[in-house]
């Protein structure tokens, strides 16, 4: 483990949901955008730098402010704020690309039903 | 060196290794070699003393990963927050430790369940992963006849026909799994090691990518492949109007994109008994072509024996930080 998952993380990753490495791994998965235009598309969306979107400490308060998921350590949790499938509705509306497991979870618990029926 | 064991070389050395490595890699594959500023920059990074070796701020890469098992008594659910939340992983992998379609089809359910309640637990983007594995499909493993002991006994055409039957069965394998996972609510599906067993295992895995993405728009797919070099064990295979056998990774990964792939993983085996040095300077010559021409975003293949990173389970960090970064470095390309 330390020698391929962590040290490819420290030498060379985004750093997933620490910073803004998940948003833009979805970019390049739903619409294989090539890295430069991923991170040019999510700063956008973010309103921040690109060379912010690695930036843990940076990317820990937009997550927070936008309620797209962050992580819980020792020292630090958010019980009130959005996280995992919750945060995963707002990155979807944030990125306008779809996110299947959203799309389940609204047929399958019958929030569309109730958005139809206008509640 | 390759096989991950230590040895001093002086920086003569060292370069000496480079240019052997790069000049070996366009030999073979008909391809430019790293340039001299190509070349310095690698030596820089080797003759470094430094146990960790890193990219510049800002040039930071997506990093998927194939099957996500933190070797832990934890569950798999467990490995994937690990992945997630303290390797800080951009894209993370279920997957089961048979780690193949033909295998995986029979145990679906389960691996949906698995895949659906992950969903409801992670953040980061997650992907089902398997190999498409030919071989599982001949005999005794599988229904149709042996073509390792066809090829041998010059009984060609009963080989051909072995491997064209196989390559049906695999195709409607991969694509059960997706659809299964599409409803679970995967991000992606991973094609881990295409290739692997030859021209009818990556043609198997361009045709069920077709089929997938042609259901899936918005699904994620990563075809990962095995080596460098796409072996004629049928010799006669084609998709699009292309040859499969003897593609390099340029022409491997404009097939993919023509399948429907939104990530391409190009992969380079470690030859162990030559330099870090060597071995690098081979893989991203090999690479390169492939990363300067993609339309979609390459994920090079960088774990254990593959893309200058050592042939051992126990890898040093400082080989496996210095291919990491040169990669990014020299190929600039999408991810890991």
């Amino acid at each position: 483990m330390l020698a391929q998952p962590c040290a490819h993380s420290l030498a060379s990753g985004m750093g997933g949901i620490r910073a803004a490495g998940d948003l833009v791994a979805r970019m390049q998965m739903t619409r294989g955008m090539r890295l430069k235009e991923a991170k040019a598309y999510v700063a956008g969306k973010l309103g921040i730098g690109e060379d912010d979107l690695s930036d843990p400490i940076v990317m820990n308060e937009v997550r927070g402010e936008r309620g797209l998921g962050r992580v819980v350590t020792g020292e630090a949790s958010y019980p009130n704020e959005p996280n995992a499938i919750e945060a995963k509705f707002r990155i979807a509306e944030l990125l306008d690309v779809p996110i299947a497991c959203v799309s389940r979870f609204v047929e399958r618990s019958g929030l569309g039903r109730g958005a139809a029926a206008g509640h | 060196m390759g096989d991950g064991s230590c040895v001093e070389l002086t920086r003569a050395e060292l370069r000496a290794d480079l240019e052997a490595g790069t000049e070996a890699a366009a030999a073979r594959a008909k391809v430019p070699p790293l340039t001299a500023e190509e070349l310095d920059h690698l030596l820089d990074i080797w003759a470094s003393p430094a146990r960790f070796s890193a990219v510049d701020l800002g040039d930071e890469v997506v990093l998927s990963v194939d099957g996500t098992n933190a070797g832990t008594f934890l569950s798999q659910h467990q490995d994937l927050q690990v992945y997630e939340r303290d390797f800080g992983f951009d894209i993370v992998e279920l997957g089961h430790v048979d780690y193949s379609y033909k295998a995986v089809k029979t145990i679906l359910p389960y691996q949906a369940q698995l895949m659906r309640d992950a969903q409801l637990i992670l953040t980061t983007p997650l992907q089902y992963g398997a190999m498409p594995n030919l071989g599982l499909y001949s005999q005794p493993d599988g229904p149709v006849p042996n073509w390792s002991e066809l090829l041998p006994l010059a009984r060609i055409d009963e080989a051909r026909a072995a491997q064209e039957e196989a390559i049906e069965h695999a195709v409607k394998d991969m694509v059960q799994v997706a659809d299964a996972m599409w409803e679970a609510g995967a991000d992606g599906m991973d094609f881990d090691t295409s290739g692997a067993a030859g021209d009818g295992d990556f043609l198997a895995t361009l045709r069920a990518v077709e089929t997938i993405r042609d259901r899936y728009p918005d699904m994620g797919i990563e075809l990962g492949m095995a080596g460098e070099f796409v072996l004629g064990m049928h010799g006669k295979l084609e998709y699009d109007g292309v040859r499969l056998a003897g593609l390099w990774p340029r022409e491997q990964m404009k097939l993919a994109a023509k399948a429907g792939a939104t990530i391409f993983g190009p992969a380079v085996n470690v030859n162990t008994r030559k330099s870090g040095a060597w071995n690098i300077a081979r893989a991203l010559t090999l690479v390169k072509p492939c990363c300067d021409e993609a339309a979609i975003p390459i994920h090079m293949n960088v774990g254990m024996g593959v893309g200058g990173v050592p042939m051992a389970y126990y890898g040093p960090v400082d080989a496996v930080s210095r291919a990491s970064r040169a990669c990014v470095d020299i190929l600039r390309l999408d991810g890991l």
